[in-house]
């Protein structure tokens, strides 16, 4: 029953990345046909091209390109960077580990902060402090995240010159150990990281603050404070670990939330990640570049969605005996 | 929705007075704007990242432009975009929400199918190779955004339809020979309206946020300024590292205070229109 149940998960995640490759296949090759860009490579000569239009298997048949097109991309192949001419993979596959680093502090960050300023409010509903909590998230809840990014630049980077406003290292230093270069990353962390998290916060802040009234609200809480057990140990050992759940399912939709913020704020802070190159392959049309990095955002959410998928399988009784 | 009801709604709470005041205000900016623009939003001049001072109340730009005209043009763009976006994606989702719950079969999962891509490809990078493909302007952003953010819509209609449906006065319609097409319009569709209704202003926040973002990134329409466009020429001269906060603070307050004025808005309708969030979810 409950392979059955993954395998049908599996299988929808295949389809959904079936249709990007379709989808990115043809969009591109929509654009017109791919010479008239290779034809902006400078200096490139007409045998040049025509070089190119062979390796590409532009002479062939729609169908078979595409047939090519799925199998190079199995193999990694995404083609060659029109600015740097470098393998499109290479470059993702330098950036993967920053921009992995900056989402998963981010999102780690956002899920304990929010969901303990969702415990709180919900169990001190109608004060002040719920309001005050209320209104804080909303607010970074509805402004754009690289606005946010800036004002973190402005505030943390240049009024007070306590951290670096960009990069991931400081260029050009020599490092004595690696537990010095280590800090100097996370130094290089804390702006655009603290920047995700205030983007990410305030789902997390609403689903939990939610969650929680509805399960206070509850019979089974109502019967221990009834048997004389301290409202503190009710909250934290019965309602808190019952009001987890929604939070698995709203961090699968948030992860396309994610991707975007990645794009946005790593741009804003000089981040060497996916989003950076996303970003320079905007301003350059370096369309292998462009497309290359979609079909991994792409990936990485449809992936990420199945996790929390199976999370949620195992998480949930009542999935289970369904 | 009854005048009376609605008219509480809006002005009997902050919430829903502070949502009419904001998106009231923005309106009105982005239809006389330019009027109201003490300078030629797009006029440079030799007094660059000015502090603010009389002349130029919020300082000026990079290339000498004064801040608060461009605040005052920019309006129209983001506003527009907004309203025109969450329109197409009204449509879009009401259509394919109401096709597959009523058909169902395989209407109903090839329909499920478009929608689960639409729900799981993340948003900003799909928006993102469409716009770059088809050349930035402001019918291609707001088809982008339109285009890219129904899914949602599609969802809870077809939810709502799928309960609408076996519902006893439709029974009795069919019943008594109506067609599909009577059906929908008289009984399905009134009865699916408040919803999308209320569904549709919180996409209008979405839209808006995609146009900035999109701007942000260079991809705006090249030949209007936008709330997101001056963030990007903020950014991109360094504005930032120069200290003018008077140049990037103003758009993106902007940007918020209307995305918050209209979500506040969309859930005040939401929880009227669904009785049952006002317990659990009220905000």
């Amino acid at each position: 029953m409950s392979a059955r149940w993954l395998a049908g998960k599996v299988g929808a995640a295949a389809l959904t990345l079936l249709f990007v490759l379709i989808f990115n296949f043809f969009l591109f090759r929509a654009v017109g046909d791919p010479t008239t860009q290779l034809a902006r490579l400078p200096g490139a000569t007409d045998a040049e091209i025509a070089q190119l239009r062979e390796d590409y298997g532009l002479d062939k048949p729609l169908f078979g390109q595409f047939v090519d097109y799925l199998g190079d991309t199995a193999r990694l192949d995404l083609g060659v960077s029109q600015k740097s001419r470098e393998e499109v993979w290479d470059e993702i596959l330098h950036a993967l580990p920053w921009t992995l680093l900056l989402v998963g502090t981010g999102t780690l960050l956002a899920t304990l902060i929010g969901s303990w300023m969702g415990v709180v409010a919900a169990t001190k509903r109608g004060t002040k402090t719920d309001d005050g909590l209320l209104g804080f998230s909303l607010f970074t809840y509805a402004a754009p995240e690289y606005w946010i990014g800036i004002i973190l630049i402005l505030v943390f980077a240049v009024w007070l010159p306590w951290f670096p406003a960009g990069q991931q290292v400081t260029p050009g230093v020599e490092f004595t150990s690696w537990f010095a270069e280590a800090w100097n990353v996370v130094d290089h962390l804390v702006l655009p990281a603290t920047a995700m998290t205030l983007m990410l916060l305030g789902q997390y802040f609403l689903i939990m603050r939610s969650s929680m009234v509805d399960v206070m609200t509850e019979d089974f809480i109502t019967v221990k404070r009834a048997i004389g057990l301290p409202r503190e140990r009710v909250i934290n050992r019965h309602a808190v670990p019952n009001a987890l759940l929604p939070l698995v399912t709203i961090s699968a939709i948030q992860f396309g939330a994610v991707a975007g913020g990645a794009i946005t704020i790593e741009t804003i802070f000089s981040w060497p990640g996916l989003g950076e190159l996303s970003y320079n392959a905007i301003a350059d049309k370096d369309y292998p570049m462009l497309q290359g990095t979609f079909l991994v955002f792409s990936f990485g959410v449809i992936f990420a969605n199945l996790l929390a998928d199976c999370l949620y399988f195992f998480l949930d009784p009542r999935v289970k005996s369904k | 929705m009854s005048r009376e009801r609605v008219k509480d709604l809006l002005l009997g709470t902050w919430r829903g007075r502070f949502g009419i005041t904001v998106l009231g205000l923005a309106i009105f900016v982005a239809i006389f704007g330019p009027l109201l623009a003490p300078y030629d939003a797009y006029a440079s001049s030799t007094d660059v990242l000015q502090p603010p001072s009389w002349s130029h109340p919020l300082g000026t730009t990079e290339s000498g432009s004064d801040v608060l005209s461009q605040l005052l043009v920019g309006a129209r763009v983001s506003i527009v975009v907004g309203f025109a976006a969450a329109l197409i994606s009204a449509v879009l989702g009401s259509l394919v929400g109401l096709a597959g719950g009523y058909y169902g079969g395989w209407t109903d999962r090839g329909l499920d199918a478009l929608e689960n891509w639409f729900l799981v490809i993340p948003t900003l990078p799909l928006m993102i190779v469409l716009a770059r493909v088809l050349e930035p302007s402001l019918t291609v952003l707001i088809a982008v955004i339109g285009l890219t953010s129904w899914a949602g819509t599609g969802r809870i209609v077809r939810a709502q339809v799928l309960t609408l449906r076996e519902r006893a006065f439709v029974e009795r319609a069919r019943a008594l020979g109506a067609k599909d097409g009577y059906i929908i319009r008289t009984h399905i569709l009134p009865n699916t309206l408040p919803l999308i209704f209320a569904n549709t202003v919180l996409i209008v926040a979405v839209a808006i946020l995609s146009e900035a973002a999109l701007a942000f990134l260079g991809l705006g329409d090249p030949t209007r300024i936008s709330w997101g466009t001056m963030l990007e020429n903020a950014f991109s001269s360094s504005a930032p590292s120069a200290g003018a906060w008077w140049y990037v603070i103003p758009p993106g307050l902007c940007i918020t205070m209307v995305v918050l004025a209209v979500s506040v808005l969309g859930y005040l309708f939401e929880e009227y229109v669904n009785p049952r969030l006002n317990e659990a979810e009220a905000v």
